[in-house]
């Protein structure tokens, strides 16, 4: 999945500071769900369901799902082979995340207000927007064209999805640094990349770290995706023949299983992580 | 004394850099990636997307066609928060700690959020698309799995954050359990509730085109039909037009956001 998890939830320092009324925020918050609802039974009105019986797919749904998680059974892949696979979409998970955090680290630099300047820091995070806007998926496929379907293609273009994630999240990190700090900094005449290393990165450390982990558990479930669609190797490739290809729902019950557990182990470790770095 | 704290802190980057080099190598041998062919390939894909991946004339035709499928695509994002949304209002009222009336909800809560957010959305795809084949519902019924697990947690974590001290000066005034709620935790929740909302279906257009590609619906199935059919130009078109109905969601939700939050 794709998402940016805590990036939205960070206020904006400008909206803080700017004055209205409450009144208005209000009637925004207000009109905002009213369009969203509006929206909603439009949509769930003219849906289509294109010949489905609704009813009848519901029920075989709800049974696929009970062979699923009540009858999982190794069958054409041996527990041992879906450890294996998991192992190598943690491999995946792994690569990309570092690939992207290196480039992003020097982008993330390059993209703070106050580390530089405003012509670059706009250029930066246009072209991070960008990227982040197309679907990793679609990534993934556009690199395919040049390096073929498979493992290649896919650490390309996750990389490329987690450099536009990640620097976004970077630069706002440095960006939180008070600029009277750097002033500071300059002010006993230390070089741009002094500041970057003895105040920069230090004070911002345990933010990077965060969003990193936070990027590696969101890279695995991408790269469990680009598995299925994309045909990189690991779990998702197997979930994806297991399913659509063999139409074997205990084995998909199995690789549901692993995959669950994996991302379940990940969040927890995230969760400690972050408590943790905020009791440092 | 001062020297002590940076040999220290040399040392300390020194086994990071040496862990993180390890654990880049071994999943580089794991996952057999070639990084030569890596950096050459990803060089090739720039010129390929520089000299063929534009659109020309002849798939601005197609324009219509793939501006109807990505509002339905839109229409469906939305509506999928939308569901989602009520459901997890529930959870995360009954899971929150201002609003629970039990601990033991908490755990019940979180465990049904984690259970839908780590579920693979490849898995809710595939096994939804047995029964519901390539219609609509598909992708919304897909989509609207991932968002239960992922707004339950958001909006639980949001009612945590109005505070117990609140809650608790609150009770200390008599007030009943409904009534804080609904007067002091919700209200208050409600901003930061819209934003996760924006947010979410922001996700959701880019997870669509992912759930289109495997269940052979809405803007992901034209991608994957040009694609496939190596008609490029085609293809471009798809990606520029979900570029840019992201980055005017995006724009959308910021201003929003900047106004109520």
């Amino acid at each position: 999945m794709d998402f940016e998890g805590p990036l939205a939830s960070r206020p904006n320092p400008v909206a803080r500071n700017t004055p209205g009324p409450d009144k208005r925020a209000k009637r925004v918050t207000w009109i905002t769900l009213a369009v969203l609802t509006a929206i909603t039974i439009y949509s769930l009105a003219t849906i289509s369901s294109e010949g489905v019986n609704v009813l009848q797919a519901t029920a075989d749904s709800v049974r696929n799902f009970g062979t699923i998680f009540f009858q999982p059974h190794a069958h054409r892949l041996t527990v041992w082979d879906a450890f294996a696979e998991i192992v190598m979409t943690l491999g995946l998970a792994i690569l990309t995340t570092i690939f992207g955090a290196i480039v992003a680290l020097v982008l993330g630099l390059l993209g703070a207000q106050n580390l530089a300047p405003k012509g670059l820091t706009n250029l930066v995070k246009g072209f991070v927007a960008f990227i982040r806007a197309v679907p990793t998926i679609l990534w993934v496929l556009i690199f395919a064209v040049a390096a073929g379907l498979g493992s290649t293609a896919a650490v390309i273009g996750l990389s490329f999805h987690t450099v536009g994630y990640l620097t976004k999240a970077y630069a706002e990190s440095f960006e939180d640094l008070d600029r009277g700090v750097i002033e500071a900094l300059k002010a006993t005449g230390a070089s741009w990349w002094q500041i970057v290393f003895q105040a920069v990165i230090p004070s911002s450390a345990t933010y990077l770290l965060s969003w990193t982990f936070l990027r590696f558990e969101i890279n695995f479930a991408n790269a469990v995706a680009m598995g299925a669609a994309a045909g990189a190797a690991g779990i998702g490739f197997d979930l994806f023949m297991a399913s659509g290809f063999y139409f074997d729902l205990r084995e998909v019950g199995l690789i549901t299983y692993f995959i669950l557990a994996t991302a379940v182990v990940l969040e927890i470790a995230a969760t400690r992580l972050k408590t943790r770095l905020k009791e440092k | 004394m001062q020297a002590d704290v940076f040999t220290k802190r040399r040392k300390s980057a020194l086994l990071l850099f040496g862990l993180l080099a390890a654990l880049t190598l071994g999943s580089a041998v794991l996952t057999r990636y070639d990084v030569a062919r890596g950096l050459t390939s990803f060089f090739r894909a720039f010129i390929w997307g520089v000299t063929s991946f534009y659109p020309d004339g002849k798939s601005m035709r197609r324009l219509p066609e793939i501006l109807t499928k990505l509002w339905d695509t839109m229409l469906i994002s939305v509506a999928s928060t939308m569901v989602a949304a009520i459901l997890s209002l529930f959870l995360a009222l009954a899971g929150s700690r201002t609003t629970r009336v039990h601990a033991f909800f908490t755990v019940l809560a979180r465990g049904i959020g984690s259970f839908f957010r780590n579920m693979p959305l490849v898995a809710w795809a595939m096994v939804l698309m047995l029964a519901f084949s390539q219609s609509s519902l598909t992708g919304f019924l897909a989509l609207f799995f991932g968002s239960l697990g992922f707004l339950t947690r958001a909006f639980m974590e949001t009612f945590d954050e109005v505070g117990e001290e609140v809650v608790d000066a609150l009770k200390a005034t008599g007030a009943a359990r409904p009534h804080i709620t609904s007067q002091a935790v919700l209200p208050s929740s409600m901003p930061q509730m819209v934003s996760w909302l924006l947010f979410m279906i922001e996700t959701n257009i880019r997870d669509a085109t992912l759930v289109g590609l495997l269940t052979g619906t809405g803007i992901g199935f034209l991608f994957d039909v040009y694609y496939k059919s190596f008609n490029y130009h085609a293809a471009s078109l798809v990606v520029i037009v979900t570029v840019i109905a992201v980055i005017a969601m995006e724009g959308i939700s910021n201003s929003v956001r900047r106004v109520i939050l």
